[in-house]
């Protein structure tokens, strides 16, 4: 099937119109109350990025976005780097695990998918232990390791692949096709984490996982809104058939459930308050939690079945 | 000058602070608007003044002035130019201290101008986040000065991201804590209890992992 790109703009339009409204509704609703939601500003926030990025990326070239996801790698990692409780000693190691970021993009930019692939499981696996090693004090060394390579993976590996659905269909020009593939999985994760939030305050009984807001009702729930929306987005964004479409918003809706109590067990670790969501105190990490999951899953299924 | 030192925060330390490391500041409404203010921070990096002086806007960058140690800052030619024209810092000459008029005679005369005042009680550069004991000099500053308001921030990250002997800068996020004004007492020692005791719940306000 091929894909047209005029459904795909249709999709993208709405919603920025629906994004919008809710801006300004929030708006309204800021000055009657005169209070703040920190998770809805945010939230808003994150949806402007990624409309600008999107926008960037079809109309003036796709491969300039792998910039600007470089720069949200850049600033989970940071944030994850800040958290973290580390060794003194392997300061300089952070530093090594930063020029990863510029690395791992370069090989999206080239299109160079076997070293993108590896890159980070195997070299840096191998690399981050040494440079430990290399500082000459080995005190804590297993948690420094872990915890760097953990985050590269997290934080880089994983959100790298969002960068590379835009290249991944095989297209010269603007490709229209891969910005079809981002929205879908963008989109799908945020209903699936909206819908998954909202039926579980207002029917969650069965806690699911370690946070209360996860619950099993939400979670069912959660996924039949996605499935649905991926079975109606499915034809417009993407080339996926419908038995294909049904069951990649079933495996989406585990991811985005799956990355979201990552995140909540790292910050519960962490001791950051869910509450705090200031940049650097959990901001773009709680943004980018379900993502961090869907984003290898969404990628693999597609390289699997149609690239 | 001013167009140099606006242009040096602009596309120097403003970057650097606010991109590559990212600061999170509590309470930036509590800065002050104008002067006359001191503001007397911890002391663990370098860039603890830059960061300082990047939180104003910048029409206001000029009336700040950092107190520096004359015997450090003004000891090289190149240095000495960078701090009076670009930092605008306040010389001290240490081994003045004991006519306390004439050591802070140009603190005052700053004051007097409306600027605004950096000051680090801890002296020194301290150990990587950790807060030193205060020395008394910040006392015999203020208690002639008892309608100047007195500013408390707390800086916290700086020991991670680039410490003291170290040259590699490692991008972490910074956090800032902008206390409320205070003024100086008649005493010492509850003066010195006071400050103390602002700062420290400043520095509490924060939840770190520390490193070992």
């Amino acid at each position: 099937m091929k894909i047209q790109s005029h459904h795909i703009f249709i999709v993208f339009w709405s919603l920025v119109s629906i994004l919008i409204i809710v801006s300004l509704l929030y708006k309204w609703w800021k000055q009657r109350k005169q209070k703040e939601l920190q998770v809805v500003h945010i939230s808003i926030r994150f949806w402007w990025l990624m409309v600008g990025i999107f926008l960037i990326a079809v109309i003036i070239h796709s491969r300039l976005s792998v910039a600007f996801f470089g720069l949200i790698s850049f600033l989970a990692l940071k944030e994850f780097f800040t958290l973290i409780p580390n060794a003194r000693a392997h300061r300089r190691v952070l530093f090594f695990a930063y020029l990863a970021i510029p690395t791992q993009f370069y090989w999206i930019y080239i299109k160079w998918y076997g070293m993108f692939i590896i890159y980070i499981p195997v070299y840096m696996f191998l690399l981050i232990p040494f440079m430990v090693s290399l500082t000459g004090d080995s005190h804590r060394f297993l948690r420094s390791v872990g915890s760097i390579h953990w985050g590269l993976m997290l934080m880089v590996f994983s959100i790298s692949h969002i960068s590379y659905l835009f290249i991944l269909p095989p297209s010269s020009e603007v490709n229209y096709e891969g910005a079809g593939l981002l929205l879908y999985v963008l989109i799908l994760t945020r209903v699936n984490d909206t819908a998954h939030f909202l039926i579980g305050r207002r029917w969650g009984r069965h806690s699911l996982a370690s946070p209360q807001t996860k619950t099993w009702e939400g979670f069912t729930g959660g996924m039949i809104v996605t499935i649905s929306m991926s079975y109606l987005l499915a034809p417009m964004l993407t080339p996926l058939n419908a038995i294909h479409s049904l069951f990649c918003g079933f495996i989406l809706s585990i991811g985005g459930f799956m990355g979201a109590v990552n995140i909540s067990s790292l910050k519960y670790d962490l001791g950051v308050k869910p509450e705090e969501l200031i940049p650097g105190h959990g901001g773009v990490l709680s943004r980018l939690d379900s993502l961090m999951f869907n984003a290898p899953i969404f990628f693999h299924y597609m390289h699997y079945f149609y690239y | 000058m001013r167009l140099l030192q606006i242009l040096f925060f602009l596309l120097i330390v403003r970057p650097i602070l606010f991109i590559i490391l990212g600061v999170n500041i509590r309470n930036k409404e509590g800065l002050p608007k104008k002067g006359p203010a001191i503001i007397v921070a911890n002391h663990n990096s370098h860039l603890d003044t830059l960061l300082l002086m990047s939180l104003f806007p910048f029409y206001m960058l000029h009336q700040i002035r950092p107190i520096a140690a004359a015997d450090y800052f003004l000891r090289k030619k190149w240095i000495s130019w960078f701090s009076l024209n670009i930092m605008n810092i306040l010389p001290l000459e240490r081994q003045k201290w004991r006519k306390i008029d004439q050591l802070f005679a140009e603190v005052y005369k700053a004051l007097a101008k409306g600027e605004i005042v950096i000051l680090y009680p801890e002296g020194t550069r301290g150990e990587p986040e950790q807060l030193q004991r205060y020395k008394s000099g910040i006392y015999h500053l203020m208690k002639k000065l008892n309608e100047v308001p007195i500013y408390p921030v707390f800086i916290h990250g700086f020991g991670k991201a680039l410490p003291k002997g170290d040259p590699v800068l490692v991008p972490l996020f910074v956090d800032v804590f902008v206390g409320e004004k205070f003024f100086c007492r008649n005493d010492r020692k509850p003066f010195m209890e006071e400050l103390n005791h602002r700062m420290s719940s400043l520095a509490n306000m924060g939840n770190f992992s520390e490193w070992d």
